[in-house]
């Protein structure tokens, strides 16, 4: 009795692990769907979209998950089939490279301004 | 001299701006999807409409000839709408026609065909869309012209026309 007891407990736990294995791989699955445009849809994710081309997407990039692919590698099988678009965070190309600087230099420059007027008001 | 200076900064800080802006709000925000960029066909293995088999991406597009694959499914208006343009390409001997079945009912699919005719030389099955993933489709019905490079060089979203099917006669030509 004694045996069994313990037997469903541990059956029990290692359901628990399971599950918690599940989730993680699910955690992956929804930040990549949340990061991907559906491009027949109005302003919707794929992951909101229950669209023919949302369901499919998700069929492919968790069959993709689930042959171990890391989620920079899904982002560029995407990309390579619908183009940049399809992504909603933009990488570091030449085309998005004012993008991603022109902040940072105007921070550098305005930063450089500041520090100058304050040396002149110094004097 | 310095006002000069400081004038000529915000002169030129001004045309940066401006040219920012003109390039940025000139250029068509409209999202296209890029249609004739040659792209080669992905490798697959597909089942077979007609029986139970699965066919090799290699074995269907073996032939030296121009080929195109139609995205098509029972459920699909526009598909029904085009039907007879594919039947009027299929009578053309320099190009052979795949079709690719789309998240279709096997039966309604099967009186399609048999009610409209039957323009595909073969017909593959793409159950869950993942297929249609691999091919950069986004939804049905869509055409893609291959050359004799197995290269995707055209891509028709939406049902085709008229004015469509002369442009791929004038491509095999």
């Amino acid at each position: 009795m004694k045996i069994l007891k313990i037997f469903i407990i541990m059956l029990f736990l290692l359901s628990f692990s399971n599950l918690k294995s599940n989730e993680k791989s699910d955690e992956l699955k929804n930040k990549i769907l949340k990061n991907v445009r559906c491009l027949i849809c109005q302003g919707q994710s794929v992951f909101d979209s229950e669209s023919e081309f949302a369901s499919s997407i998700k069929l492919i990039v968790e069959r993709k998950i689930d042959e171990g692919l890391q989620e920079e590698t899904i982002y560029r099988f995407l990309r390579e089939k619908y183009g940049d678009w399809i992504i909603y965070d933009p990488e570091f190309t030449k085309n998005t490279y004012i993008l991603w600087l022109l902040p940072l230099l105007l921070f550098l420059i305005g930063g450089a301004i500041i520090y100058k007027n304050s040396k002149k008001n110094e004097k | 001299m310095k006002n000069k200076f400081s004038l000529l900064g915000i002169i030129i800080f001004l045309s940066f701006c401006f040219a920012v802006f003109f390039k940025g709000l000139n250029s068509s925000n409209i999202y296209s999807p890029k249609v004739s960029e040659k792209e080669n066909i992905p490798l697959f293995e597909a089942k077979d409409f007609n029986s139970t088999a699965y066919l090799n991406s290699k074995k269907i597009f073996e032939e030296d000839i121009f080929y195109i694959l139609n995205i098509w499914a029972s459920w699909c208006a526009p598909c029904r709408a085009e039907h007879s343009l594919l039947m009027r390409l299929s009578e053309n001997q320099s190009i052979k026609l795949v079709g690719l079945n789309y998240k279709d009912n096997l039966d309604n699919a099967k009186k399609f065909i048999n009610e409209l005719g039957n323009p595909y030389s073969q017909i593959i099955v793409d159950k869950d869309g993942t297929l249609s993933v691999e091919f950069g489709a986004y939804g049905v019905p869509e055409t893609f012209l291959i050359n004799k490079d197995k290269k995707i060089i055209r891509k028709f979203i939406g049902p085709i026309n008229n004015e469509i099917v002369e442009e791929i006669k004038l491509i095999i030509k």
